[in-house]
């Protein structure tokens, strides 16, 4: 399965909906969006990975990366995600204390550091 | 001999159908269902970082899986074309990963990293996550290059007939 990517806007945060599989071959795709997300302004990103079937450390690669960019202006990158099997990888690499995980698009657009 | 031998060319996209064989022969094998994510992602991880390596190198031969169904265990191999002695153990690099991790909790600058850094980065975290996920797990190398071997319990058809 190739990797779907959907944005939307909720308040002043910027909703990045991923469905598929992110590896090796189709992280490049999400780190562009990311990129161009940030380019045009949009410091808040949620990314939801409920729709995410297949995570590897490429693409943990993208989300730290898209984190180090956020917060060079001061934003945020939330990631929203029930799946055990996907947090577990979060967990193994320590990057449970790197982002805010939320359970839901809601909680995320909540929170406030 | 193997019971399944895959070579691919070094491309991200062969990666996937590596993974995709590793787990349908490790379900054949009698790997057990709930342990076929992980030999999927170690799978997935090792081949991309064996990829990478046969990228950044210039090495045109292919990468090689091996998988091979054992007596009691299935054993995955996979193996690069780039000599390399100096493999680290793979906990020294999770820690690696750890740090690295933890430092970019107060990394507030360098939103513009070189494509060099995120390789290496990727590389790092790749095998921080398969010595997190595997326990039997040996870093090395052969005649050819690096060498990643991985191996699962499979169960035991005996152990049906209990009662």
């Amino acid at each position: 399965m190739d990797l779907s990517l959907s944005t939307r806007s909720v308040g002043d945060r910027t909703v990045v909906e991923v469905g598929g599989e992110i590896d090796v071959y189709t992280a490049p795709k999400l780190r562009e969006q990311l990129v161009e997300l940030v380019n045009e302004g949009h410091y808040h990103l949620i990314v939801d990975m409920e729709g995410v079937d297949f995570l590897d450390s490429t693409g943990l690669g993208v989300l730290v990366g898209g984190l180090k960019r956020v917060r060079a202006h001061e934003g945020s990158l939330r990631l929203v995600c029930n799946q055990e099997r996907i947090l577990k990888i979060f967990r193994i690499t320590g990057l449970t204390k790197v982002f805010p995980i939320h359970g839901s698009v809601d909680e995320a657009v909540a929170a406030n550091d | 001999m193997a019971t399944v031998e895959l070579r691919f060319s070094a491309l991200p996209a062969h990666v996937r159908t590596a993974r995709l064989v590793a787990a349908a022969v490790a379900r054949q094998a009698g790997v057990d269902e709930s342990i076929l994510d992980e030999v999927r992602l170690a799978v997935g991880e090792a081949c991309s970082r064996a990829v990478g390596l046969h990228q950044r190198n210039g090495v045109s031969s292919p990468v090689r899986v091996k998988l091979v169904q054992q007596e009691k265990r299935f054993l995955i191999e996979v193996g690069d074309g780039v000599p390399t002695p100096a493999t680290a153990h793979a906990d020294s690099n999770a820690e690696e990963a750890l740090s690295f991790a933890e430092a970019n909790t107060s990394a507030k600058s360098g939103a513009r990293t070189g494509g060099n850094g995120d390789q290496a980065t990727d590389d790092t975290m790749g095998l921080a996550v398969i010595s997190g996920l595997v326990d039997d797990l040996v870093i090395g190398h052969d005649e050819d290059g690096g060498l990643i071997r991985m191996s699962w319990p499979v169960a035991d058809p005996a152990d049906d007939d209990l009662p």
